[in-house]
């Protein structure tokens, strides 16, 4: 069974003409595989401005929880510490500061597998059988074989004529 | 047109192409290691057996084997504590404030600086857990229901050490997970057999995809930003341990800044203790370049001027207070049964930290590694100084009493030396300990692309 076409090229600028170039022919389903961050990937495949909010969000509610633990345990067990106020404010910034930190450290780091979808037992792109070179100086774009569009013959002679070498990618 | 040569071109100095580049930085992991890797674990697990008989007599035996006394009850743990927590701090500075300052020379240190944040902070978090004598019983300090309906007491910085301590193991574990995962799908591609089934399962199915690279910088970036405050707060939460306290010698408002700044100063030397060893035995004179450590050696210089500052300014106030045992406790240091400790602490600190402005004593490696090694001395002087020296001497002349430390805490403190070289040793075996896909992409941005 085919899983569709992997398309390696030498250069992130390459890589960028030939998405744009499979954007407008009308292909949806492919990825880009790339060994570093690519500059620019975002005009073409769309970015991703949901990152900043949900730290932000993720960080009013390790606030909120850091000084709800230590109002909450003051009250249930009121203690005269040296004549302190019971709910002195400026003693709980440390403890709320770090529950802030680990809040949104801990729910980032999930958050980013979820939108990533990882852990991911398998993928189609690591059949291909140069599939290492992109994760080291090679950029490579993966087609599927389920894009509508998709036809082995025209396909593969786009992608070709883009300046790619393709391989296909089967279940052997 | 031609374009300009990059500023920092010189960060990767060699013939590289990106798969040589690789290839080489993969080497500690594919290649079998230099014969220094094999005495380093081999010390490191022998010292390690030791710690853990130490540990062992002195869970069986109790804490009457140590030498703390009244009123040095802090004695050696809360000296090594201290200084392996101050260790730790450079790793976190080197991967995140020098990401937000978009420092292209951080590249090639930070992976094995993050790595001894880890093995740093695992050391220092034993102290304190050993020091309670009832170690089954921490969890006492974390704030769960008991039947008994107490809570612990939010108020202390003791409780805030706790939390500070816990959210800075967590966020250097992640960030430094953070950082691998790309290496591990590398590693995962290039190995075989069970190799590749461990970096299988820790990769987490990493295809590199471009979407996700997006989103794993920005929360890379996000998290960098996350941890410098951390980093500082930390360090500023264990000087207030001492500050909140009325010891003589202790009780400084100064005290947050002098620890961050001792933090970073013994942090970064004993990165250059460690990196300056491994760049000779694995020939990574192509990327940790001497403009690496002259910029490692800059930033030891201008955190360790800051101690030195602090050192003088600790006189002044202590005179200018007029406050009678903050005098004392000074005099005492200066001119007491200790005075040996201090006087080489203003040695080394102030007097030998003075070299690093010529750039003669910054480029000579010897001297470079010699001073580090030094000022890991002159910082833990600086500890034993705080603790051990301003208990000794409190209020009441019929409360003074010396510290004399036993043979297990010498064993206590050698055994997490060991350990921590023994974690790392398997560390750079296990995972590259430069982040290879980070030099590739300096690379790129060296070349031009």
């Amino acid at each position: 069974m085919l899983y569709g076409y992997m398309a390696y090229f030498d250069t992130p600028e390459a890589l960028l003409s030939a998405l744009r170039a499979l954007k407008k022919e009308g292909y949806r389903r492919l990825e880009a595989l790339t060994p570093n961050p690519v500059e620019g990937i975002e005009e073409v495949l769309g970015g991703d401005g949901r990152i900043p909010w949900v730290a932000f969000f993720l960080g009013v509610l390790g606030a909120g929880l850091g000084l709800f633990l230590q109002v909450y345990t003051t009250l249930d067990y009121p203690h005269n510490a040296g004549g302190k106020p019971l709910l002195g404010w400026p003693a709980f910034i440390p403890v709320t500061f770090e529950l802030t930190i680990l809040t949104i450290t801990v729910g980032i780091f999930l958050y980013l597998l979820y939108i990533n979808g990882l852990p991911l037992a398998a993928h189609p792109a690591v059949r291909a059988p140069r599939y290492v070179e992109v994760l080291l100086d090679r950029y490579g774009v993966f087609l599927y074989a389920t894009d509508p569009r998709f036809d082995p013959e025209a396909t593969r002679a786009l992608l070709q004529a883009l300046g790619a070498e393709v391989e296909e990618v089967r279940r052997d | 047109m031609a374009k300009e040569p990059h500023p920092d071109r010189d960060l990767i100095q060699g013939e590289w192409t990106e798969r040589s580049l690789v290839e080489k930085l993969l080497e500690p992991v594919e290649k079998p290691p230099p014969r220094p890797w094999k005495v380093v674990l081999a010390v490191g697990f022998a010292l390690t057996l030791a710690w853990l008989y130490a540990i062992f007599v002195t869970f069986v035996q109790g804490l009457g084997t140590w030498g703390i006394n009244q009123p040095v009850a802090w004695g050696y743990d809360i000296v090594h504590f201290v200084w392996w927590i101050g260790i730790g701090h450079a790793g976190t500075l080197i991967s995140a404030i020098l990401v937000l300052m978009r420092q292209n020379w951080r590249d090639s240190l930070n992976r094995v600086t993050e790595a001894m944040t880890l093995f740093a902070v695992l050391c220092a978090a034993t102290y304190p857990l050993i020091h309670m004598g009832r170690p089954q019983h921490f969890y006492w300090v974390m704030p769960y229901p008991t039947h008994m309906a107490l809570w612990p007491q939010y108020k202390s910085p003791l409780s805030w050490d706790v939390l500070a301590i816990m959210t800075y193991l967590t966020i250097s574990t992640l960030f430094l997970y953070l950082g691998l995962i790309p290496d591990l799908a590398l590693l995962r591609e290039r190995s075989t057999g069970w190799r590749r089934k461990l970096y299988g399962w820790l990769s987490l199915g990493w295809t590199g995809n471009a979407v996700h690279w997006q989103r794993y910088r920005a929360v890379y970036v996000l998290l960098a930003g996350l941890a410098t405050p951390v980093v500082i707060s930390v360090h500023s939460v264990v000087s207030m341990d001492f500050a909140y306290g009325l010891v003589p010698g202790w009780h400084l408002t100064v005290f947050p800044p002098f620890f961050a700044a001792g933090a970073i100063y013994s942090g970064f030397a004993m990165a250059l203790t460690l990196i300056i060893p491994l760049r000779r035995w694995y020939r990574l004179e192509g990327v940790i370049t001497d403009r690496h450590l002259d910029w490692m050696a800059k930033v030891t210089l201008a955190s360790g001027l800051g101690v030195a500052y602090i050192y003088l300014l600790e006189i002044f106030i202590a005179w200018y207070s007029g406050e009678p045992a903050e005098w004392a406790q000074q005099l005492w240091r200066m001119t007491g049964p200790y005075a040996p400790y201090y006087w080489a602490m203003m040695l080394i600190n102030v007097v030998l930290l003075q070299t690093l402005w010529f750039p003669r004593f910054r480029k000579n490696l010897t001297w470079l590694f010699l001073f580090s090694i030094l000022a890991n001395v002159g910082m833990w002087l600086e500890r034993f100084v705080i603790v051990v020296i301003s208990l000794s001497h409190d209020f009441l002349p019929g409360n003074f009493h010396l510290y004399y430390p036993t043979w297990v805490d010498w064993t206590l403190f050698l055994g997490t030396i060991g350990f921590f070289l023994f974690g790392l040793a398997l560390f750079i075996r296990i995972f590259p300990p430069i982040a290879v896909a980070e030099m590739v992409h300096l690379f790129h941005k060296l070349r031009g692309h």
